[in-house]
């Protein structure tokens, strides 16, 4: 399987996204994937669009890319973390 | 990896305001006034909540995190507002909601990419019912410091008075 680039984004860089990036490695390590893990601010996406294969974030995000993108809140608020979860392995193990 | 400032002086209980930016305005002057942050951190920290809104609805209490970019920051600090009243912050990730947040967690980060397992506790507490309620409804400072510094376990959590 290819190595996927996975963005892990929110507004600022350095809060949210720290959670989530955490949740994500724990998930990779335990289903044995390979990703690369980017963690940025939404701003700096335009950067990666030819590169990501994922977008994981806290930060709504209009635009429309040309990968997935998952709503991360649950990793914040422990609501519906399983099926966040879920939704992130199917796309990394396509 | 530098120390995290906290303790009685950045817990503001009673909050008061009608408006988000009243509460973040009052909580990020505080720690201009400690030195903590510089005095642009208000008008960013605000900038940056209306872009990115930081509010939870969690079990109970909805919380909100507001923080903005490294470099307003002086020293990292975690600030605590207990509002009076509850004031609408928009819901994270989601323009068209808001939420009614009690309690403010104002994030002051001098590092990206850092403070892992802090952050992970934090959101370890947002989601247990009884701590929030809890600290919504302490008068004592110094508990709520305490409870916050057990919880959180930071080995470099000291203020330094």
């Amino acid at each position: 399987m290819e190595k996927k680039q996975v963005l892990v984004a929110c507004g600022a860089g350095i809060a949210t996204s720290t959670v989530v990036n955490g949740a994500i490695e724990e998930m990779v390590k335990d289903n044995n994937l390979k990703v690369d893990l980017v963690q940025i601010k939404i701003a700096e996406i335009g950067g990666y669009v030819d590169t990501a294969d994922l977008l994981v974030t806290t930060a709504m995000t209009k635009k429309d890319y040309p990968f997935p993108v998952i709503n991360a809140q649950s990793f914040l608020t422990g609501i519906g973390t399983e099926n966040t979860k879920q939704q992130i392995l199917e796309e990394l193990k396509k | 990896m530098s120390e995290i400032f906290f303790n009685e002086s950045v817990i503001l209980l009673d909050l008061e305001g009608t408006l988000k930016e009243d509460v973040l305005t009052t909580m990020a002057r505080n720690l201009v006034d400690r030195n903590l942050v510089k005095e642009s951190f208000i008008q960013a920290v605000i900038e940056r909540e209306g872009e990115f809104p930081t509010g939870l609805p969690t079990a109970g209490v909805s919380v909100a995190i507001p923080h903005t970019d490294v470099e307003h920051v002086n020293k990292k600090t975690i600030s605590i507002g207990v509002l009076k009243q509850a004031v609408d912050f928009g819901v994270m990730g989601d323009d068209s909601e808001t939420t009614p947040v009690k309690l403010v967690f104002m994030l002051a980060m001098d590092e990206a990419h850092s403070q892992l397992s802090l952050l992970q506790t934090l959101m370890q507490i947002f989601q247990n019912e009884d701590t929030l309620k809890y600290l919504i409804s302490e008068r004592d400072k110094t508990k709520i410091k305490c409870l916050l510094e057990e919880k959180l376990d930071f080995i470099a959590l000291k203020g330094d008075e």
